[in-house]
């Protein structure tokens, strides 16, 4: 008789996903027995529960397949899984003062955010079709109803339906994608795609990956599939909008690296023009849309979607220094994003909540360091030294030259230089328009993450090489 | 005789069917859930007919997941509906346009 040890998978790598699972439900019976007084202490389990998992992710090592080759641990994943972590804890964070001025502060909010986590985190170990569809699922689903969280505004419902009806079709272009491939493969594990590849392509795989590369880009917000996100990104409430901004784009693009770099190495021919097509639509869409915004939400939505397309560059790449820049790219755009919605989600009086260009005016005179960190955060933004968003774009256009996309890199440095007019218009109106009444104290919550999103982004130059090296270690682990 | 590719086209048209009843339909939004139904369902089609011509039961599996996701993702997008008729008053998708530009 074989022990029964041999016959179950090892579960110790699967421990965060886990112990999140477990916590979620225990905080949703805390939740349905203490109703509507419980959002408080949910709220504060919620972020207990993310930092905990945090010191479990960041305390795994090694690199090993389990659950019969549908989970991969290795430093890639706990390198997002880090990445997530710290963007759904950051939201919890923000989220809290906001939604009680709104009155809409229950319970089921931190929880929605925990299982989204749980879905992104198993976006990003995911080794086969199954477990990638099922982690996407899970964490579109929860965004689909945290973006309706307002329910009784117009615009957060719409925000809400809209983001369902796009992500529902997205989801199942991804899934014909994902058909196909099995169908010409025969398999949905990874590294059994890649073995199956080892020859000449046909044209079933090609459709496969364009569906598949489809329904990736749309999860990322990337030209040509970007139209929900303005929209999505008004209506939402602005914690809420926060979030999307800042985790689910990590899972998306772990889960882009774990696709075309863990399924595809073989056919880079075949996807690399797609992602530099898709990088260049996006990085100009970012620039050129972005410049006739007032509303500072809109603005942020096309700033994401610029910020997809320059991480992208390091995709189509396809190198080991490329998925090194992509991991860089996106740890310095985590920090400036969070960073900027920390000063969004600061700028209220008398309970109403301010979000133009022009509510901007003067800040530095009212208040001059969130005007400060604001300005270190969009010229960050727009790649200035010797902030971190230089050395991020700096990253990833080494590894295109390096790669011979030189034409790439080009309009990457041209984008960002259209960009940065619009990044540097917001701090012209703070520092040289007139001042207005100054706005109510900054929330703890937000202080505390905009003060450490400020400490990455302008002091990353002085000790860049754990970063560098953790980001490093992530991309070998893809080879 | 019919085989793998009468399956592949029926599915295909199917799919084609539900992207563009998202795309061109312009009354209701509960056509665009059923829209969203049929490209889950012709991507099971796929799935089943691969999984039997490779006689290969990774395929079923794979569309009994889909099945439970679709399920769970019509609740979802019923109940956003909801709220979004208690605030609008309506399902029409051209009144879904509160935000534009």
């Amino acid at each position: 008789m074989t022990p029964i040890q041999s016959v179950l998978p090892a579960i110790t790598p699967v421990l965060p996903e886990i112990v999140l699972s477990i916590g979620a439900l225990l905080l949703v019976l805390w939740g349905a027995w203490r109703g509507e007084r419980s959002a408080e202490s949910v709220n504060l389990g919620a972020l207990g529960l993310l930092i905990f998992t945090f010191f479990l992710v960041v305390s795994q090592t090694g690199q090993v397949t389990t659950l019969n080759g549908a989970f991969i641990a290795d430093p890639f994943a706990r390198v997002m899984k880090a990445l997530i972590l710290i963007g759904s804890s950051a939201t919890i964070l923000l989220s809290r003062d906001y939604f009680q001025r709104e009155r809409i502060d229950r319970f089921e909010y931190p929880l929605l955010i925990v299982l989204c986590t749980i879905g992104m985190m198993v976006m990003a170990s995911a080794n086969d079709l199954i477990s990638l569809y099922l982690g996407l699922e899970l964490q579109s689903l929860a965004a689909y109803v945290i973006a309706a969280f307002h329910r009784d505004d117009v615009k957060s419902t719409e925000a809400g339906l809209k983001y369902f009806v796009l992500g529902a079709l997205s989801s199942g272009m991804l899934l014909y994608g994902a058909s196909l491939v099995y169908g010409f493969t025969g398999t949905v594990s990874f590294p059994g795609i890649v073995t199956a590849l080892d020859g000449p392509v046909s044209f079933g795989i090609v459709l496969g990956i364009v569906f598949v590369a489809a329904g990736v880009a749309f999860k990322l917000a990337a030209v040509p599939f970007h139209m929900w996100t303005p929209d999505v990104y008004e209506g939402s409430p602005t914690p809420v909008t926060a979030f999307f901004a800042s985790a689910p784009k990590m899972a998306a693009m772990a889960m882009t690296v774990r696709v075309f770099i863990g399924a595809f190495p073989d056919v880079t021919a075949v996807w690399q023009q797609i992602i530099v097509f898709v990088s260049i639509a996006s990085m100009a869409l970012g620039s050129f849309a972005a410049i006739g915004q007032r509303n500072l939400k809109r603005l942020m939505a096309y700033s994401s979607i610029g910020n997809v397309g320059y991480a992208l560059i390091g995709l189509a790449a396809g190198s080991e220094e490329g998925i090194r820049g992509v991991v860089i790219y996106m740890v310095i755009y985590l920090a400036m994003t969070l960073g900027a919605f920390a000063v969004l989600l600061s700028l209220r009086r008398k309970d109403r909540m301010f979000e133009t260009i022009d509510d901007l005016s003067g800040l530095s005179r009212t208040h001059p360091w969130l005007a400060f960190s604001l300005a270190a955060m969009m010229f960050s933004l727009a790649g200035i030294p010797p902030l971190a968003g230089f050395f991020a774009k700096f990253y990833v256009f080494a590894a295109a030259i390096k790669a011979g996309l030189v034409t790439l890199a080009v309009i990457g440095v041209v984008t960002s230089v259209v960009g940065a007019f619009y990044y540097l218009r917001l701090v012209k109106v703070m520092y040289f328009d007139e001042a207005q009444a100054p706005y109510e104290r900054i929330p703890p919550g937000s202080a505390i993450v905009l003060a450490a999103s400020s400490v990455v982004v302008v002091l990353f130059f002085l000790i860049p090489a754990p970063l560098v090296a953790a980001a490093g270690s992530a991309a070998k682990s893809l080879f | 005789m019919i085989g793998l590719s009468h399956y592949l086209t029926v599915a295909a048209i199917l799919f084609t069917l539900g992207v563009l009843g998202i795309f061109i339909n312009r009354k209701n939004v509960i056509v665009i859930l059923m829209s969203v139904e049929l490209i889950l369902l012709a991507v099971n089609i796929n799935f089943v007919a691969f999984s039997t011509h490779l006689n290969d039961i990774t395929g079923q599996v794979f569309a009994l997941f889909v099945l439970t996701v679709a399920a769970a993702e019509a609740a979802i997008g019923l109940a956003i509906l909801v709220v979004f008729f208690r605030n609008r008053g309506s399902i029409a998708v051209e009144d879904v346009s509160m935000m534009k530009g």
